[in-house]
C-alpha cells in the first residue's frame, strides 16, 4: 500500500505486529516471560514464541476477559505475562479485567493490540480499534507505546519487556516504510526528532509518521520548514519536547489513526494548554466509526494522508 | 472424636466466632459494608487459615512458596480482614478502621495496600481467571504451593467465571481449588430467582472438574473437603459450600434479601454479639 506518500520514498518493512512478534521470541530466551494469546497467534506473529517455547504459550481460546485474568495471577507471581491480540477485543472486550486485573494493582503485565487503526481494511470497523490509545491512556500508571515501523516496534518490544508496570503497545497489521535502523536511538517516554524544522511542528506516531515526513517535503517546497517529531510514547508524554516546539514553532498539528478523542492529540494538546498555548490543528480519524475498503482507500476517505497533514499546517499557520 | 480432633474443632470454633465477632463490630463500626456476605464465608476461612489447609507465614507475606487464597467476593473483604487479622497479618484492632480514610483495609481488597491480600477484587468473575494465572506460575517453577479461590454463587453468573472454569479443566489445573460460597441470595433477591445455578456440581463436572457439595458449616465438612481437594489428582476442585447469608446474627439471617451491603445498626450490635458469643 502508498500510504499517499508522493514526496518521499521509503523501502516498505514489515508490519509492527511482525517485528514486535520477532522481538518477543528472542525475548524469549528470559524463562520468566509467559505468553498468552486469544486464538489470533499466527494474525499477532506471538506463533514465533509459541514455536520456540511451547511450555510457556497459552493459547486461552477466544476468552480475552480471562486472558487478562491469568496475566494478572501470572504477574502477581512474579512473571512477565504478555498477551496479544487484536486490540480491539484486547482493551475493549477486557477493559475491565485490565483495570481490576493490571491497572489498578500495577501489576507487570505487557498488553500488545495488533490490528489497530482503519488500515487493516477490508474486515472493516468491528475489527479496527481506534479507540484504542485512548481506552489505554486512561489506566493510572499505564505506558501506552505506538511504533512507527518494524524496527522501532522490535526495540520497543524489548524496552517495554524490561520495564516495570503496566504497558500497552499498538501494531499494525499492513507492512510500513521503514523509517529506522536496527540500532537506532530510541527510548520509551522520549520523542524521536526525525526532521528539523523551525516554522511548524508535525507530531505523530503509528503511520502518520511517514506521512507527517512527506508532508514536511510539501511544506518545504512552499518554503516552510516543518519539525517532525516521532511521539511513540503517548503515555508519559515527552513534555520538554513538546513544550520545546511549542516555544521554537508557530505551530503544531498532530496526526494519530485514531478517533479525535482521549488519543495524541488529546494529550498533546493537554501539554501545550499548560505551558505554552500554541495554535494547532489534528488529524484524525475524526468522531466516526469507519468501513470496509482497501486499506489505502479508507486512509484517503477519512482524511489521514499526507495532503490532510499539509492542509492542516497551511491551515494553522494562515491563522 | 480423637483427643486432639476434638480439642482442633474446639479451638477453630472460637475461631469462627471471633471472626463473626470482628465481622460485625467492624462493618457497624464503618457504618457500611457486607456483613452478611462475611458471615456466611467464616467456617470455609477459618478452616483454611486455621485447620492446617493453608501454608503461609505473616511475617514473610510474599514468600514464594506460599498458598494463596483470593477471594474473588471481594465485597466479602470484612472476613477476608477478620481472618487476616487473626492469622496475624496485621493487629486485630485494626480492624475496626475498615472503609476509613487512611485505612489500608478498604471496602473492597486492595492487594498493594494489605499484605495478605493476594488478588484486588470488587468487580465481580474475575479471581478465578487470577488463581489460573498463580496455578500455572506454580507448575511452571515446578513449586507446590496450592491456590484457593473463593467466590459468590451470585457471582457465578459472570461469563468469565465459565470461560476460567473450562480453562483450568481443560488444563488439569489439580493444585487449584475453588470454593463457591452458595448462599443463594445475592443484591436484590434469591440466586434462584435470578439466574437459578442447579445443577452447580454437575456444570463443574462437565467443565472436566472433581466438585462435590458440602455444607459449608460444618467445619468437620469444610475441614474434610480440603482434604479431599488435596488429594485429587489431575483436575481442578470446586467445593460448592451450602451457607446461609448472616449466619450467626438472627437479624440477617431472618430477612437475607434484604441485608446485602447493610450493617447492624449500632442498636441491634449487643444482640447480635450477644447471638455470636465469641470468647474475645
Amino acid at each position: 500500500m502508498s500510504f499517499g506518500l508522493s514526496r518521499v520514498s521509503f523501502e516498505t518493512g514489515p508490519a509492527t505486529r511482525e517485528a514486535f512478534g520477532e522481538a518477543l521470541a528472542e525475548a524469549g530466551a528470559n524463562k520468566d516471560v509467559i505468553v498468552i494469546d486469544g486464538d489470533v497467534n499466527n494474525s499477532t506473529f506471538t506463533n514465533k514464541f509459541k514455536d520456540m517455547y511451547p511450555d510457556r504459550f497459552f493459547n486461552v481460546g477466544i476468552a480475552e476477559s480471562n486472558m487478562i485474568g491469568i496475566a494478572s495471577g501470572l504477574a502477581a507471581a512474579g512473571k512477565i505475562p504478555v498477551v496479544a491480540s487484536f486490540s480491539t477485543f484486547l482493551l475493549s472486550n477486557a477493559f475491565d479485567q485490565i483495570r481490576m486485573g493490571v491497572a489498578f494493582p500495577n501489576l507487570n503485565v505487557k498488553l500488545v493490540g495488533t490490528h489497530a487503526g482503519i488500515s487493516i481494511g477490508e474486515d472493516g470497523p468491528s475489527q479496527m480499534a481506534v479507540e484504542d490509545v485512548a481506552q489505554a491512556c486512561a489506566f493510572p500508571g499505564m505506558t501506552v507505546v505506538v511504533p512507527a515501523d518494524g524496527p522501532s516496534a522490535s526495540i520497543a518490544t524489548h524496552a517495554l519487556l524490561e520495564r516495570e508496570g503496566p504497558t500497552f503497545m499498538r501494531c499494525g497489521r499492513p507492512g510500513v516504510p521503514l523509517l529506522y535502523g536496527p540500532a537506532s536511538d530510541f527510548q520509551i517516554g522520549k520523542a524521536n526528532t526525525l526532521r528539523e524544522g523551525d516554522d511548524i511542528t508535525l507530531i505523530a506516531n503509528g503511520i502518520m509518521v511517514a506521512m507527517a515526513l512527506d508532508a514536511a517535503e510539501g511544506l518545504a517546497a512552499d518554503g516552510i520548514q516543518a519539525r517532525v517529531l516521532d511521539m511513540h510514547t503517548v503515555k508519559p508524554i515527552d513534555t520538554d519536547c513538546i513544550v520545546k516546539a511549542a516555544n521554537e514553532t508557530r505551530a503544531i498539528v498532530v496526526a494519530e489513526e485514531h478517533l479525535a478523542y482521549g488519543g495524541l492529540g488529546s494529550t498533546v494538546a493537554m501539554v501545550v494548554g499548560e505551558h505554552k498555548p500554541t495554535r494547532m490543528a489534528f488529524v484524525d480519524i475524526g468522531d466516526t466509526y469507519a468501513t470496509s475498503g482497501k486499506p489505502d482507500e479508507l486512509l484517503e476517505h477519512f482524511g489521514l494522508t499526507p495532503d490532510a497533514i499539509l492542509d492542516a499546517a497551511r491551515r494553522v499557520l494562515k491563522d | 472424636m480423637p483427643q486432639a480432633r476434638t480439642e482442633e474443632r474446639t479451638e477453630l470454633e472460637r475461631v469462627a466466632r471471633r471472626l463473626r465477632h470482628n465481622i460485625v463490630r467492624s462493618t457497624t463500626e464503618a457504618g457500611s459494608g457486607h456483613p452478611s456476605t462475611s458471615l456466611s464465608m467464616v467456617e470455609v476461612v477459618a478452616v483454611l487459615y486455621f485447620g492446617g489447609v493453608l501454608r503461609y507465614d505473616p511475617q514473610q507475606p510474599h514468600q514464594p512458596d506460599r498458598d494463596r487464597f483470593i477471594l474473588s467476593k471481594g465485597h466479602g473483604a470484612p472476613g477476608l480482614y477478620a481472618v487476616l487479622a487473626e492469622a496475624g497479618f496485621f493487629p486485630v484492632e485494626d480492624l475496626m478502621t475498615l472503609r476509613k480514610m487512611g485505612s489500608p483495609l478498604e471496602g473492597h481488597p486492595n492487594m498493594r495496600r494489605l499484605a495478605g491480600v493476594e488478588a484486588s477484587t470488587g468487580s465481580l468473575g474475575q479471581g478465578l481467571s487470577m488463581g489460573i494465572g498463580h496455578a500455572h506460575a506454580a507448575r511452571l517453577d515446578e513449586s507446590d504451593f496450592r491456590t484457593y479461590v473463593m467466590t459468590g454463587d451470585g457471582e457465578v453468573e459472570q461469563g468469565q467465571v465459565w470461560e476460567a472454569a473450562m480453562h483450568a479443566g481443560n488444563h488439569g489445573l489439580d493444585n487449584l481449588t475453588l470454593i463457591v460460597d452458595r448462599n443463594r441470595h445475592q443484591q436484590t433477591d434469591a440466586v434462584a430467582k435470578v439466574q437459578p445455578l442447579d445443577p452447580l456440581v454437575d456444570k463443574f463436572e462437565s467443565f472436566n472438574w472433581e466438585a462435590r457439595e458440602i455444607d459449608g458449616h460444618s467445619l468437620d465438612e469444610v475441614a474434610a473437603a480440603f482434604d479431599w481437594a488435596r488429594g485429587v489428582s489431575g483436575k481442578p476442585q470446586a467445593i460448592i459450600a451450602r451457607t446461609v447469608k448472616g449466619k450467626g446474627v438472627s437479624l440477617l439471617e431472618e430477612a437475607q434479601d434484604k441485608w446485602h451491603g447493610k450493617p447492624i445498626p449500632k442498636e441491634e450490635e449487643a444482640r447480635a454479639l450477644q447471638e455470636i458469643g465469641a470468647e474475645l
